[in-house]
């Protein structure tokens, strides 16, 4: 498709989708949002770009191939099950690790928060692979009638 | 730290699929992580086993949440036997699939979806609760979808389909029954539960809701008469993903039925136990009686699982201490040799050309040893002794006969009988008679890979390994279902009231 004020919306519209992707997983964590409704606002916001530029600009958005993007997702996801495991307690147990950034003000860093980033990448990796799948691959076998 | 164990044998696989998709650009190192992963996956679940045996039930509360309120994953004997058995199953079919799949269906991401399967199938076997099961069982299901499509073929894509329709019925009634369950009893953690079944005073709700459970796990066991998805689907994927298949999936069903009607629903026996009888002998006959009209060698073995499947059901129907015995055994004596019959299967097609009875022969002259090896899973299927299945099946007929339940003990055999007959179909068809191309269009057995042919002796040697050593599983199997018909202890031990 290739629609003037689509291009020049999205070109607006995208960093504000994604830099909402990236608030809602943050007050995730005890607010409604969190990782998979963040991962999808993301998703969405590339494939804005997708729609309005051509599917080539997904892979260019993401840099490095999309199953890439989701497989590091799961492995942060298993790997924030873990830090459980030093501290002697049962799988999948949250952390927090609080630090001080002076004048009273505390940043909370916690497991679950990390086991959120890793959904959020999973979520955009796996939807764009499909995204990209069904923008690039042939059909199958030629068409055919009825379906 | 039993339940870091358990933990383990849920973060391994997890661990394999993420790190199977990053190395998707470089296709020997997937492989070697793919098999390192599925090796992995078999040690810690044989360490859980190990230590289930020796210090007893493994109760994980995820994420510090203690039973009822966060998610438990609860091991006992069954449970940790289930899983090794998936892990044996999981490391026979990736070899196997390394020396079978080519650059396509490498690239439709064979590796991590097995994986995901893996993940799925050991993940009902530790839960402890029932929303729980049915996400693995989602887990499972998606993977499945991917991997009977790998191939992408119009064949592969029209069984994948059928099989997705009617396993999400299936999915359907699980939720309903979950609702329903929720609704009476306020708790969806299996101890729990059991707990509450007895206070509960609407028992018909309460039995409604059993009978969808057992309509739901039925089907996904693919009993009578819910199993018509089984064979429109299992001859088309690869011959790998199939044997995973074949031995796994349905397997999930009989052991979800089995937690369902030992642990959760024995308030009305006279009903749901009866009902379970009843397809367990219509399975195994109407199974076996499929198979016998097919000729294609996958769909014969196919229709088998079917009517084996009525065997697993029958022990518990019986719900007597060695009617559960029969099915803990009948369970891992039978994935091990359906999954090799169906890798069989694959290597006979590679060296004839084709899957179709008619269309192939000559096996016997051009690979003698693919004879043997095919004998013992065939004869141990059919009850032979001193073969695997001839103890399953005879600790089976024993406890139907004990309580005088003439009638299933007849099914059983007769099925036995009929059995011996597909199986000799295909010695015939496909080993004795000469190939109808010439005697040169069955290729000897060094063309097939080794990659295929290591799980398939493995397997078979486990086959009469349990055959000839039977008494070591028998006693771990006696153990499961001690258990498995003490729900009290179960309960105290998940709700941590002992301890």
């Amino acid at each position: 498709m290739s629609s003037l004020i689509l291009r020049a919306g999205t070109r607006i519209l995208a960093p504000m989708m994604l830099l909402l992707s990236v608030f809602l997983l943050w007050r995730g964590h005890n607010l409604p949002g969190g990782g998979f409704i963040g991962g999808l606002v993301a998703t969405s916001a590339i494939a804005l770009q997708g729609i309005a530029f051509g599917p080539e600009a997904i892979r260019r958005t993401l840099v490095v191939p999309p199953a890439v993007v989701a497989g590091v997702g799961v492995l942060i996801a298993v790997v924030a099950a873990l830090p459980a495991a030093l501290a002697g307690l049962p799988f999948f147990t949250g952390l927090w690790l609080k630090l001080d950034l002076g004048d009273g003000a505390v940043l909370p860093l916690s497991t679950p928060l990390l086991f959120d980033i890793g959904v959020y990448l999973t979520v955009i990796g796996g939807v764009c692979a499909l995204i990209a799948a069904l923008e690039e691959e042939p059909s199958l076998e030629g068409g055919e009638e009825g379906g | 730290m039993g339940g870091w164990l358990a933990a383990l044998v849920l973060v391994v696989p997890m661990l394999s699929a993420g790190a199977t998709t990053l190395a998707h650009a470089a296709p020997r190192l997937q492989a070697r992580l793919s098999l390192a992963g599925a090796f992995a996956l078999l040690a810690v679940s044989v360490a859980l086993l190990a230590v289930v045996l020796s210090d007893g039930m493994v109760v994980l509360q995820s994420g510090n949440w203690a039973a009822p309120f966060g998610i438990a994953f609860a091991v006992d004997t069954l449970g940790a036997v289930m899983t090794v058995i998936a892990a044996v199953t999981g490391v026979a079919c990736l070899a196997f699939g390394l020396g079978e799949i080519g650059e396509t269906e490498r690239r439709a991401w064979f590796h991590p979806l097995s994986h995901v399967l893996l993940l799925g199938v050991c993940g009902a076997f530790l839960t402890g609760d029932l929303f729980n099961l049915y996400v693995w069982f989602e887990v499972m299901l998606i993977a499945s979808f991917g991997l009977m499509t790998v191939g992408g073929t119009k064949a592969q894509i029209d069984g994948a389909v059928k099989y997705v329709a009617l396993n999400l019925v299936a999915t359907l009634m699980f939720l309903l029954a979950v609702a329903l369950i929720y609704g009476l009893t306020g708790t969806l953690n299996f101890a729990d539960i059991a707990r509450s079944v007895p206070a509960v005073a609407n028992t018909g709700v309460l039995t409604a809701a059993a009978t969808l459970l057992l309509a739901a796990f039925g089907m996904k066991a693919a009993v009578f008469p819910l199993f018509f998805w089984l064979p429109a689907a299992y001859h088309t994927p690869l011959v790998s993903v199939s044997a995973v298949f074949a031995g796994l999936l349905t397997k999930v069903g009989v052991y979800a039925l089995i937690r369902a009607f030992t642990l959760l629903f024995t308030h009305d026996p006279d009903w749901t136990h009866t009902l379970l009888l009843w397809i367990a002998g219509l399975t195994m006959v109407t199974g076996v009686l499929g198979a016998a009209a097919q000729s294609e060698m996958r769909r014969i073995l196919s229709w088998h699982i079917i009517s084996q499947i009525g065997y697993m059901v029958m022990g518990l129907a019986l719900a007597t201490p060695l009617g559960i015995v029969g099915s803990v055994f009948y369970l891992v004596h039978h994935i091990i040799v359906k999954a090799n019959l169906f890798l069989i299967a694959g290597v006979a097609a590679r060296l004839t050309g084709s899957m179709e009875l008619k269309r192939i022969g000559g096996l016997y002259r051009s690979a003698p040893w693919l004879g043997v090896l095919f004998f013992i899973p065939a004869f141990s299927l059919a009850g032979f002794p001193p073969l695997s299945g001839f103890w399953a099946k005879l600790v089976l007929v024993r406890a139907a006969l004990e309580i005088g339940s003439w009638w299933i003990a007849a099914a059983a055999l007769v099925t036995g009988l009929l059995t011996i007959y597909s199986m000799t179909k295909i010695w015939g068809e496909a080993f004795w008679k000469p190939h109808p191309a010439g005697e040169a269009a069955a290729r000897p057995l060094a063309e097939a890979p080794p990659a295929m042919l290591a799980p398939i002796a493995a397997l078979a040697a486990g086959t009469v390994v349990i055959g000839l050593f039977a008494q070591p599983f028998y006693v771990v199997a006696e153990r499961a279902a001690r258990e498995l018909l003490d729900p009290a202890a179960y309960i105290a031990t998940v709700l941590g009231e002992v301890r």
